[in-house]
């Protein structure tokens, strides 16, 4: 029982040894909070995330799920699989008792952006990070809806190639799927829709998103760019590289609404190089989010349990 | 001796020159002229592929579904291809498409990125349809690059594969060794697909056909990104000339360019010196009209917008970044001390 809560902190388990399973690793070893890293799992024996892991004193496996449920002090689960896998885990993860933080576009439970909705959805057990183009956009979609109503909101993501794994590419659908489902539903925006382009510059490219709101009618701009403003500094508490290039930008264009202004905001992440370089913000913001929500449930978990005590 | 074939993209290709306004009638009428012509396939989808329509690129007057249902409903012979761009357009639109009559699904990818394609490429096979994959902006990789990722797209179905010039920037021995290189590593068919931006569409797929190409595009008059594409009337006269029309009527597509849509056509498509800057510095030609209209925005010559993406490596779809050079370059212009006069 030496890793129990005993010592104040909750087990967890990194489902999933890709880019994001291991960024997400060397978060959780860096600032742990709650948490106590218990398992990272994989399939792959050749993967270099479960080598790392090994290396650093961290029981890792490639038994993958069967690994994480055979512990039953595991209490959160971050799956960095596929959507297609979180399909068959997230079940699993339920009846096992444990809370499944999903990394994957699978979207089996609500969304969670932290400066949007952390903390809204602590009494469940599957909740969903989206995408990173999604972790990236929201915030700055939902800045404007919450002063304005949004008819339409669009997100450009410009990924670095080199930072655009297995995962992502064979599942390019889900990313503009859940990633324009998430601007509807977490964003504000009557109708949301994603791009995703992957750009193989070398040197590589930062991350780059470009956001474009179609407000309803007129909006007071000194307003929308003072909720920006402020949403960027939230989001650059636990992403310090979540930079707007410029304030917001309006411009007049022809819409399916008619002529229209549309306010454009250029954002820049820049990843804190836990384990890829910097370029890979993409990757960063989804694990930092990751971290911040299992934070959160960490805390719940420790604070109920003294409760009950 | 085996048949070369044409695709007519005016109705894909020419839809960003149009800036995405086709009219129903406008489809139907090119759609009928090409058909009867003798041009076995015609290209119909929003300039950027399915699902295109964004600020981004550009709202379309009409649904493209709805446009590719009138191009299907009055052609008599020609098959009818939509494209697509995985990242913008989905398996959901393919579907879509396939319900409308689309028999030809081209599936297009920045030429490093093949991998992203799998899903695509699977649902097309699936639902019975003939599978074309583009590996654009083709002149920013060796011909060896182009071959290992062609060899993805035919691993995932694809029937063909194209070289795709979408930058215009090929010269004829560029395009001659990318399309040999294909043809030396797939044993399904190769295409070609170019822009005038260097004024070498025509002889940028002569080279291609010397190298043993299967496939060529062509749109009417040119009508297409930058300066255009290969015009389908002077391929169809070039073909005739050297013995090998493969059954095109050339009189009859004169007569489609000249009366249908060079009168519809807002401007004559051509290597002026936005265009031909695009083919010089290597970037995507339907950057042209987006870098115009923020040069004029913000006071700035295009060709430095331009030149600029270049420098940074812009890929295909890549239009947003127009703004973000426009608005650094307008930037830098201010931070320069005013002269004392």
């Amino acid at each position: 029982m030496q890793h129990s809560a005993a010592n104040g902190r909750i087990k967890v388990a990194i489902l999933g040894s890709g880019n994001i399973g291991t960024d997400l690793m060397y978060k959780l070893l860096k600032e742990p909070g709650s948490m106590e890293l218990a398992l990272v799992a994989g399939i792959d024996p050749q993967s270099e995330g479960l080598e790392r892991a090994r290396s650093l004193g961290i029981p890792a496996s490639t038994e993958s799920i069967h690994a994480v449920l055979a512990d039953p002090e595991i209490r959160i689960v971050f799956d960095a699989t596929s959507a297609k896998a979180h399909m068959r885990h997230a079940r699993l993860l339920r009846e096992a008792g444990k809370i499944a933080i999903d990394l994957t576009p699978a979207a089996r439970g609500p969304y969670v952006v932290p400066p949007v909705n952390l903390g809204a959805h602590l009494d469940q057990v599957n909740v969903n990070l989206i995408t990173c183009g999604g972790q990236a956009t929201i915030p700055l979609v939902y800045a404007v809806s919450r002063v304005t109503p949004v008819r339409y909101a669009e997100m450009v993501s410009t990924v670095a190639s080199a930072s655009a794994g297995p995962g992502t590419r064979q599942n390019i659908d889900e990313f503009t799927y859940t990633t324009a489902r998430g601007l509807e539903a977490l964003g504000g925006a009557r109708e949301g829709k994603a791009i995703i382009i992957l750009n193989p510059a070398s040197p590589p490219i930062m991350m780059r998103n470009t956001v474009y709101v179609v407000p309803e009618g007129d909006f007071d701009f000194q307003q929308v760019a003072a909720s920006v403003e402020q949403m960027v500094s939230d989001v650059q508490r636990y992403v310090p590289g979540y930079l707007l290039k410029n304030p917001p930008v309006v411009e007049m264009r022809e819409t399916p609404w008619g002529r229209s202004a549309v306010i454009v905001m250029l954002l820049e992440v820049r990843g804190a190089g836990d384990y890829l370089p910097t370029y890979a913000g993409n990757l960063d913001i989804m694990t930092a989010a990751a971290r911040r929500v299992g934070e959160l449930f960490a805390a719940h978990l420790l604070s109920s349990k003294e409760a009950v005590a | 001796m085996k048949t070369l074939r044409l695709t007519d993209t005016t109705l894909r290709d020419g839809s960003h020159a149009m800036r995405h306004q086709f009219t129903r009638q406008q489809v139907r009428s090119i759609a009928q002229a090409l058909d009867r012509a003798g041009v076995p396939v015609i290209e119909v989808t929003h300039g950027d592929g399915l699902g295109g329509a964004s600020l981004q690129y550009g709202f379309s007057h009409t649904p493209e579904l709805e446009l590719i249902a009138e191009a299907r409903s009055v052609c008599e012979r020609a098959r009818i291809a939509a494209l697509l761009l995985p990242g913008i357009g989905t398996r959901k639109e393919l579907k879509a498409a396939a319900e409308r009559g689309v028999q030809v699904i081209r599936i297009a990818t920045q030429c490093t990125e093949a991998d992203i394609s799998e899903q695509h490429f699977g649902l097309t096979k699936e639902l019975g349809l003939e599978a074309v994959g583009f590996l654009m902006m083709a002149h920013m990789r060796p011909p060896e690059v182009l071959a290992e990722q062609a060899r993805l797209m035919e691993s995932y179905g694809a029937d063909c594969v194209y070289i795709v010039d979408s930058a215009g920037a090929l010269l004829p021995d560029g395009a001659y060794a990318r399309v040999k290189a294909l043809k030396e590593a797939l044993t399904i068919q190769v295409g070609f697909h170019a822009h005038n931006n260097l004024g070498l569409a025509i002889g940028n797929t002569l080279a291609a056909l010397e190298a043993g190409v299967d496939q060529i595009d062509g749109s009417l008059r040119g009508l297409g990104a930058g300066a255009g594409n290969a015009a389908t009337e002077v391929i169809a006269a070039v073909l005739d000339k050297m013995g090998q029309n493969p059954g095109l009527n050339v009189f009859a597509l004169m007569d489609a360019a000249e009366y249908i849509v060079a009168p519809i056509a807002p401007y004559q498509p051509l290597p002026d010196r936005d265009a031909l800057t695009i083919g010089y510095a290597g970037v995507y030609s339907t950057f042209l009209l987006h870098a115009r209209r923020a040069g004029e925005l913000y006071h700035l010559d295009p060709r430095s917008i331009l030149v600029e993406l270049g420098r940074r490596q812009a890929v295909a779809g890549q239009e947003d970044w127009i703004l973000d050079v426009a608005l650094d370059l307008a930037r830098r212009s201010q931070d320069k001390p005013v002269p004392q006069t």
